[in-house]
């Protein structure tokens, strides 16, 4: 069995504290895990310039190229991981098999991790809207308009903690790298896979070690990380973002509550956008916060709710080797069974009705884990409490409501696609405030393009733009 | 490790036999005084009527407490408080202590003389060189109403030293934990190292100390920000608990922390384990060699603990079995024959120092654990 250290600044640390990862379905254990607390993590968290430091011993386009070459090692190589070398069936079994993600999800979301990393150049380019790295690595330079531009760093590293069950959200915090901020990394208890395999295959890659922290753990170690380092991330439930909303130096990621919103002059040829639904509610599993949770239109709502429902109602489980399989498993049973009752709750209001109902049970319960079936929820009005609901399976609630008050109520949405031609409802939905990432055009909410700064430019978070004046000093009379 | 491998010698089994008759006089000692009409409680001697034994003439052993349901602690809520005082000591000044008590009622337990006594005999176990006599002592730990506050007070006292205490209210810790407002948790937690560190450095001549592990690690830390450290301001002794105990902490304060192993010249650390209704566990010496298992031994015949199955808690797991802590308090002011804690741990064997059963790896019991707030200050 794997055995997973913590990493304290590149080293490893022997810790007399475990905890198993267990496979969902078996509850055999498949790692251990060596834990540390918010002590270590203090302590390490007062050297955290050295990370910088050794980051700046690399220019950023030796650091871009590292990337690049960690992209190639953390898709294809056998890669030591933990006390044990890991090849990318391994990767891919171990956290299949403690996410209760399928397979064929674990390899797309390691090819979207090895995409940013292998891009990270364009992205960077696009995300500093071009800038030389140069700039940020100084701290300040010449953008080329005769004028001294400043950036600086406003951390000498990045924490984060990260999420148990959704290993596409690493793309997140790989840019840091190249932009010389080291990592601070609590991993998720079910999917320290992804953060270990990276960092090693940074390292690999030549990128120092001392630039990475590993801090498996409970709150303890997560709030160290939070509290210690000066710019963090966190990954959470509403009541997480809601918690660090306002902080500047928490970046919190939840829910997306993202939408399709398909306006009047579309709405009628709705049938040629069902694959886009669809793809939109059901890929990853319904677990992502850019899966769509709404789809909103001012008529045929029903109609269209019944055909996404006949797509995904028969969606089935199968086993997580299985190239169709389109579930993933909740590996605390009693989150399925929770989530259930919220649904039920949700279908006893008066307007809406379960689409899926003829397609059977949704709660499949298991030994050691559950499953929910995917749902299709029809809301005649955006007053129902379903139309603000996202659940971590393929949910989704198709909402009657007119087009004129479609942005008035749609809230926080982290992706809005809007299906449409007519001028004034884009520019009224590029001027929401409510919608993060907007979409105008037949767009599938999941398909993320990476040129664009996602929830939040990482710019922005980790350097502050800021006046760096530079005067020649006159020469001493004397001299 | 399996049961075989807990051996004790003759001479640990002679004690272990010698301390087992002592504990089955002092149960049938403490039985007659909380059930005596003179002495007696009013609170035991009501309970009394409702038993289908009588303690006086039925319990002949400890064994016998198995006779008792299981002291609930809910009892303690709520008064009026003067029931809990034996007749015996009706007159005596009396103490209140309480526990919990975030949100509605507080549990109290009443104390005359208790917690000097408890401290006392845990004074006998404190290394002298590590703890001089006469030196001053440091309390970083809760105020208000509790007990450890002035019982720490009173082991500084007794070893003829002053005792200097902070200010720190843990009922509102936890309901900053509760309300989520995390940037008020650690700017209160610096509230509370910031008057340490002015004790520390005030001149004061502190040499011991009392802090709960989280305190201490940020003490270590706030001491480091100023350029010194636990040794460098002198502390040389200190006795931690109050929250959870882990053998992972335990090797990280060592190493990271108090200056490396004490014979190596780092500062003394010993964990402790108890609450306002038991008292105080001493733990057997720890040591890197034994990756730093902790192991607690309660002041018998004062206090026992047992490690019971979790099916049945009338029958105790064989040694380094898993079970629960149950805890009995036999002194002439508190009676609690038998009290299933809120804590799991492995059975340990009898020793020299302690030749009666002990407890290890203390955690949260796993079916109540998710449900606890442990470590809040």
């Amino acid at each position: 069995m794997i055995t997973l250290s913590p990493l304290r600044w590149g080293k490893p640390y022997e810790s007399l504290d475990f905890t198993d990862v267990v496979h969902f379905d078996t509850g055999e254990p498949i790692a251990r895990v060596g834990n540390v607390g918010g002590g270590i993590v203090g302590r390490d968290m007062r050297k955290a310039h050295k990370a910088r430091e050794a980051l700046l011993q690399f220019s950023p386009e030796d650091l871009v190229e590292r990337c690049k070459q960690a992209a190639v090692l953390f898709e294809s190589a056998d890669l030591t991981v933990g006390d044990s070398t890991q090849s990318v069936d391994q990767f891919v079994h171990q956290q299949s098999a403690s996410t209760g993600l399928p397979e064929h999800m674990c390899r797309s979301n390691m090819a979207k991790n090895s995409f940013v990393l292998s891009n990270i150049d364009q992205i960077l380019d696009c995300l500093t809207r071009g800038l030389d790295l140069s700039i940020f690595s100084r701290g300040y330079g010449e953008e080329g308009r005769g004028v001294i531009v400043s950036y600086q760093s406003q951390t000498p590293v990045l924490g984060a903690v990260l999420p148990n069950n959704s290993p596409g959200v690493h793309t997140l915090w790989l840019p840091a790298i190249p932009l010389q901020v080291g990592l601070a990394l609590k991993p998720g208890s079910q999917e320290p896979w992804t953060p270990y395999r990276m960092v090693s295959a940074f390292i690999e890659a030549g990128v120092p070690a001392e630039a990475f922290g590993l801090y498996p753990g409970g709150h303890d170690a997560g709030g160290a990380i939070m509290t210690k380092t000066p710019r963090s991330m966190i990954f959470g439930s509403a009541q997480t973002v809601a918690q660090h909303e306002g902080n500047p130096r928490v970046q919190a990621h939840g829910p997306g509550f993202s939408k399709v919103l398909i306006g009047d002059d579309v709405v009628d040829d709705w049938e040629n956008y069902l694959d886009l639904l669809v793809e939109s509610v059901l890929s990853n599993s319904g677990r992502s916060c850019i899966n769509c949770s709404g789809i909103w239109a001012s008529r045929h709502t029903r109609e269209i709710a019944a055909a996404i429902a006949e797509k995904i109602g028969p969606v089935d489980v199968l086993p997580p080797s299985d190239p169709n399989a389109q579930l993933a498993a909740f590996t605390v049973p009693a989150m399925a069974t929770g989530t259930h009752a919220m649904v039920q709750q949700d279908l006893a209001e008066h307007g809406v009705e379960d689409m899926t109902a003829d397609f059977g049970e949704k709660l499949v319960e298991r030994e050691h884990c559950a499953y929910l079936r995917p749902m299709v929820v029809h809301a005649d009005s955006p007053d129902r409490q379903v139309a603000s609901k996202e659940y971590m399976f393929p949910f989704v609630s198709v909402v009657e409501c007119p087009q004129d008050q479609m942005l008035k109520r749609i809230g926080s949405t982290l992706v809005g696609t809007v299906l449409t031609q007519d001028p004034d409802l884009i520019r009224h939905a590029g001027s929401s405030v409510d919608i993060d990432r907007v979409n105008i055009g037949p767009i599938p909410t999941n398909r993320l393009n990476w040129l664009q700064p996602h929830e939040g430019n990482l710019i922005d978070f980790l350097y502050r733009s800021r006046a760096y004046q530079v005067a020649d000093m006159p020469v001493a009379a004397h001299a | 490790m399996s049961t075989a491998d807990y051996t004790v010698s003759e001479e640990v089994a002679q004690q272990a036999s010698e301390a087992r008759e002592r504990l089955d006089e002092h149960t049938l000692k403490m039985v007659h005084w909380h059930f005596s009409e003179e002495t007696g409680s009013p609170f035991w001697l009501e309970k009394k009527a409702e038993l289908n034994f009588d303690p006086l003439t039925d319990v002949k052993s400890f064994d016998d407490l198995k006779k008792f349901p299981h002291f609930e602690d809910e009892w303690l809520r709520g008064g009026p408080v003067r029931r809990w005082v034996p007749k015996g000591h009706a007159n005596k000044p009396t103490y209140v202590f309480e526990t919990g008590g975030t949100t509605g009622i507080p549990k109290s337990r009443v104390v005359v003389e208790d917690h000097w006594t408890d401290y006392e005999l845990f004074s006998d176990t404190l290394p002298e060189e590590h703890f001089p006599k006469g030196a001053n002592w440091l309390m970083l730990g809760p105020s208000g109403p509790r007990r450890l506050r002035l019982a720490v007070e009173h082991l500084a006292q007794h070893r003829g030293g002053i005792c200097f205490c902070i200010d720190l209210d843990p009922r509102w810790v936890v309901k900053l934990i509760k309300k989520g407002w995390m940037d008020h948790l650690e700017e209160y937690k610096k509230h509370c190292i910031d008057q340490a560190v002015t004790v520390l450095t005030a001149g004061h001549d502190v040499k011991c100390m009392f802090a709960t592990p989280k305190l201490l690690e940020s003490l270590g830390e706030a001491l480091e920000d100023r350029g010194t450290s636990l040794q460098e301001v002198g502390i040389t002794g200190i006795f931690s608990g109050g929250t959870e105990f882990t053998p992972q902490w335990t090797k990280f304060c060592v190493e990271e922390l108090l200056g490396g192993p004490v014979e190596e010249g780092g500062v003394y650390m010993t964990p402790t384990y108890g609450n306002t209704l038991m008292g105080l566990a001493c733990s057997k010496p720890i040591t890197a060699a034994d990756n730093y298992k902790i192991s607690y031994y309660a002041p018998q015949p004062r206090a026992v603990t047992e490690v019971v199955q979790f099916d049945d808690y009338d029958q105790k797991v064989g040694y380094g079995e898993t079970g629960r802590v149950k805890l009995y308090t036999l002194t002439d002011e508190f009676f609690v024959p038998g009290f299933m804690e809120r804590d799991e741990g492995e059975r340990e064997a009898p020793f020299e120092t302690y030749p009666w059963d002990g407890v290890s790896g203390v955690r949260p019991f796993h079916e109540l654990a998710s449900a606890t707030t442990v470590g809040v200050y």
